[in-house]
């Protein structure tokens, strides 16, 4: 099916690269110009687990309603690495373009009668141009975004002004990038049909919107909050996230003068080693938090027990990726539910928190913080590849100057002397969380001693039955006081408008709004929920008992928060019905819709026919 | 092992600089077996703080699992103490020392929780040279699950119920050497006058300290044909040197022959005397130390004593420029960028 009919600033392009040639940045550099001219824009990196050599695709989805899920269907696919060009043929929709390096002849059998292809002989103009081989590589890539600023309309002064933002200080690199990018205007004026017929338009849809990838916004939310020890392993899709709080770290906890840093990043010999510094540090009175991935979080499983039972609060950032196992490294999934919210031998429960935009992984990496502390226990933050290492659009992030650190109960020298006989263990408050001493504190009050076995209410070993089971009945009491302080869901509607229910949370919202948007059209109407938090509280309960049928959204195989839903609230499974993609790749609305319409009869609509 | 403590003490027990007598430094009842090596190292730690005038609230004590990791349960009673998990206490000394570097911090460890599960966590915290003082109580058995050869068993040593072990055995005092740690010393859990200066000499020192002590295991690993009994260790113990520490602003009165001597001076003022029993060996010499420790376990003898000592190293806060003032003290207010530096930040972001 051909389409000619003219779509604005409501496409796909899909840039096909070889990983390590230094397409990543003029790939941003056309994203950021559709952002800068007030369009709706998502871009997913799709790469591999490798440094150089290996297919690397870069998805850059436009929407003027603001859809900013992955979308199938690609318009326009710039393909720039023969090593891929069957599989990016075959991806272009029927009626878009292929845009490719015509310095070589493309293959006869690449022809589909139903693309249009558009020839650039990015590796002749090149050549021709620049004589320094490594300038030649680069500069392809600035070529064909030139060469879509004009198929695309997109304006010219908004990339110009991009690369003078960019080389600040290196001034004398941006006429050589004005330059790449005129040659591809040029070629494109002297040989093509321009603009296409999917194009931008100016629009002013954004507001003070900012751009910004997941694992920036936490590592900020980090400093924000305080955190003075990191300790960290190397696992994608985690690693920028320590590596954005040492960059903050530099301009934020660096004297200028003396090289004095308000700050200590270790970066350990393995995932255990990192969270036993954050529990160690912790326990000493400083905050501290690691960032890992689920295999990460498999190895931590240990010290996660001893962290719930010894209550040490801990953060935990899990920027979860394709599993099990190995699994693709570098793919997303929201397939570490049921190893975070368990984790550990014997009876343990943790906190999630789930972040679905930028800003909501700086203010809840800076909330984990609190709560940890409030709670004296782990707090995982559960985002995940696509969220942390691809940039988004977010509304800007928030700090009030007021906002005081909730250290939870920690008793001071003068405190403690107050106190006649100081309890570790001891539920003072009624609440199951007791009050904590830190090491160094008081010279004859308040020393424990921390440990993973189990003891009585004053800090002493024990295998007393009785003391033992008091124990573990005060976590759980704890737990309960707990729900009350972790975020509540966001739900969508005021009032009840439908006996159907959607449940989802984290990155899994995007496509789950628009699928709610095309339902609609078609007169299905669909309440909402979007879960922030485990444990779950009691709007959560409300809205599922509410509903008739609730599909639960999400991006692993088994239906991971599904289960939890069943395990923690003892929902009807009957009820919870799993809406799913598991193929590495973020959830689309198509699929949310397609699977959703599958399962839309009611038994009460069923009673009422029969 | 003794049900009760009396909690009689002489009213004329010495007290140190601070008004504290020694009972003010010791821990619970040891539930360990009577005449574990591991009591007599907790009741040397004891003594130390205790002739060091240490407030015990400025001590962290930190420890794995196993025997040995129970023991800071049964040393200062007033200091805080992490039992953390199996092989791990490095990492959460480390961790800790992050967030408060003026404490003392004191990891105990065994031959297992070292030398097999924690060996990752061992060497890496060497490299690191944070200022701890970690000692290994090393019996070369795993107590707590019944007698085990652990890997610091000698290849031949004979268990208690007879078998051989077959494998090579791992030199924890070399492999920290090799590994760069500052200080490193070996001893004898039935040699106090040794032990003790040996301890504050680590404690003074400020980088990574190491002191793996031979700490018979009199249930399990005490037998003839074990090279970790009391006899074997008694019958084939060496020492480098003898040793007195020195405090700060104290006059040195020991007095040993011409040439035999070694001084060392420590970063604080505090200072080292070394009665040298082996001539050739240098305590400052990596090289020599390593020598010396190959040399006595080609004779088959356990070299004991101060080994090697760097009393200049960087150690992990001086690596990484941290505040001199504790992180954990620091504030909002230094910590935090603030709602002004934030709206610069989104605007970079646009």
């Amino acid at each position: 099916m051909l389409t000619n009919e003219t779509k604005v600033n409501d496409f796909v392009v899909r840039f096909a690269n070889v990983n390590g040639t230094g397409s990543a940045s003029a790939n941003f550099l056309f994203t950021k110009a559709i952002f800068r001219m007030g369009i709706f824009v998502t871009p997913k990196n799709i790469f591999p687990s490798n440094i150089q050599g290996l297919p690397t695709w870069y998805e850059v989805r436009v929407s003027e309603k603001g859809y900013l899920g992955r979308r199938e269907g690609v318009d326009l696919v710039v393909a720039v690495n023969p090593q891929s060009f069957v599989k990016d043929v075959e991806s272009v929709r029927p009626g878009g373009y292929f845009l490719y390096d015509s310095s070589k002849k493309i293959h006869p059998e690449l022809i589909r009668d139903d693309v249009t292809y558009l020839g650039i002989p990015l590796t002749d103009i090149c050549s021709k141009e620049y004589t320094d081989p490594r300038q030649r590589q680069l500069f392809k890539n600035i070529v064909y975004v030139g060469a879509l600023s004009a198929l695309l309309d997109i304006e010219f002064n908004v990339l110009e002004g991009l690369l003078s933002d960019q080389f600040k200080g290196k001034e004398k690199l941006i006429p050589p990038n004005v330059k790449a990018l005129q040659l591809g205007v040029e070629f494109v004026k002297q040989n093509f049909t321009y603009p296409l017929n999917i194009r931008v338009e100016r629009r002013d849809l954004l507001g003070d919107q900012i751009m910004i990838d997941g694992n920036s916004a936490c590592g900020l939310g980090a400093v924000y909050a305080g955190a003075t020890v990191a300790a960290w392993y190397p696992i994608t899709p985690s690693t920028s996230v320590v590596e954005a709080f040492s960059d903050y770290s530099d301009e934020f906890r660096t004297d200028k003068e003396t090289g004095v840093r308000n700050v200590a990043i270790v970066q350990a010999e393995d995932e255990l080693a990192a969270i036993g510094m954050v529990i160690g540090a912790n326990w000493n009175g400083a905050r501290s938090f690691t960032a890992t991935s689920g295999p990460g979080v498999s190895l931590m499983n240990e010290f996660l027990g001893l962290a719930y039972f010894a209550e040490v609060p801990t953060v935990l950032i899990d920027v979860q990726r394709t599993g099990p196992s190995t699994g693709m490294p570098t793919r997303t999934q929201q397939s570490d539910v049921m190893e975070a919210a368990y984790a550990s031998h014997g009876d343990t429960k943790h906190i999630l928190l789930f972040p679905s935009t930028p800003k909501e992984c700086f203010e809840m990496t800076a909330e984990a913080f609190d709560l940890a502390e409030q709670i004296q226990t782990p707090v995982i933050l559960m985002t995940d590849l696509d969220l942390g290492m691809n940039d988004h659009l977010s509304m800007p992030l928030e700090w009030d100057d007021t906002r005081e650190y909730k250290r939870g109960k920690v008793l001071s020298a003068d405190e403690l002397d107050q106190i006649q006989k100081f309890g570790r263990y001891l539920d003072v408050d009624g609440d199951g969380i007791p009050y904590r001493s830190i090491p160094g504190t008081h010279p004859s009050k308040g020393s424990y001693f921390t440990r993973g076995t189990s003891r009585d209410e004053y800090a002493k070993y024990t295998e007393d039955s009785d003391d033992y089971r008091k124990n573990m009945d005060r976590l759980i009491k704890k737990w309960n006081t707990s729900k009350k302080l972790v975020p509540t869901p966001f739900v969508y509607q005021q009032q009840k408008q439908s006996e159907y229910g959607f449940i989802f949370f984290g990155t899994s919202t995007y496509s789950a709004e628009e699928a709610m948007d095309m339902l609609k059209e078609e007169q299905i109407k669909i309440d909402a929920l979007r879960l922030k938090s485990f444990p779950f509280n009691q709007e959560v309960e409300n809205f599922i008992e509410a509903h008739e049928k609730v599909f639960v959204i999400e991006q692993n195989r088994d239906g991971q928060m599904r289960s939890l839903l069943m395990i923690e609230l003892d929902s009807n499974p009957q009820k919870l019905i799993s809406v799913l993609n598991y193929d590495g790749m973020p959830i689309t609305a198509e699929q949310i819709v397609k699977q959703v319409k599958k399962n839309l009869t009611l038994s009460s609509t069923l009673n009422k026919v029969i | 092992m003794t049900y009760v403590r009396p909690t009689f003490r002489h009213p004329e027990l010495t007290k140190n600089k601070l008004g504290y007598s020694v009972d003010y430094y010791e821990g619970a009842l040891s539930t360990l077996c009577a005449g574990c090596g591991h009591d007599s190292i907790s009741a040397a730690i004891v003594q130390t703080c205790f002739e060091m005038n240490i407030e015990p609230h400025r001590i962290a004590k930190l420890s794995g699992i196993g025997c040995s990791s129970k023991t800071p349960a049964y040393f200062l009673s007033n200091s805080h103490g992490f039992n953390s998990v199996h092989g791990r206490m490095p990492s959460v000394a480390t961790g800790a020392n992050m967030a408060n570097r003026d404490l003392i911090y004191l990891g105990v460890s065994g031959d297992g929780d070292t030398a097999s599960i924690g060996m990752g966590q061992f060497v890496h915290v060497v490299r690191r040279n944070l200022n701890m003082v970690y000692i290994v109580m090393n019996n070369g058995c795993y107590g707590l699950t019944k007698g085990q050869d652990s890997a610091t068993a000698d290849a031949g040593s004979k268990n208690k119920s007879g078998n051989v072990n077959l494998f090579q055995s791992i030199d924890l005092a070399s492999l920290a050497i090799e590994l760069g740690a500052g200080f490193v010393a070996q001893s004898f859990s039935g040699d106090k006058s040794q032990l003790i200066p040996l301890i504050k000499t680590a404690i003074k020192h400020q980088g990574f300290s190491f002191i793996n002590v031979i700490s018979p295991c009199v249930t399990f690993n005490n037998n003839v044909g074990s090279t970790k009994s009391y006899d074997y260790v008694r019958q084939h113990i060496e020492a480098t040197a003898t040793i007195d520490f020195v405090p700060m602003h104290s006059e040195i009165v020991a007095k040993y022959d011409e040439g035999t001597t070694a001084h060392v001076q420590m970063h604080d003022g505090s200072s080292l005397q070394l009665n040298k029993l082996s001539p050739d060996w240098n305590p400052q010499d990596r090289l020599s130390a390593m020598n010396a420790l190959q040399t006595a376990k080609a004779k088959g003898e356990i070299l004991t004593g101060l080994l090697y000592m760097d009393p200049n190293s960087q150690d992990l806060h001086q690596m990484l420029e941290t505040n001199k003032q504790p992180l954990n003290t620091l504030t909002k207010k230094e910590l935090c960028p603030g709602a002004d530096a934030l709206k610069n930040i989104n605007a970079s972001l646009r």
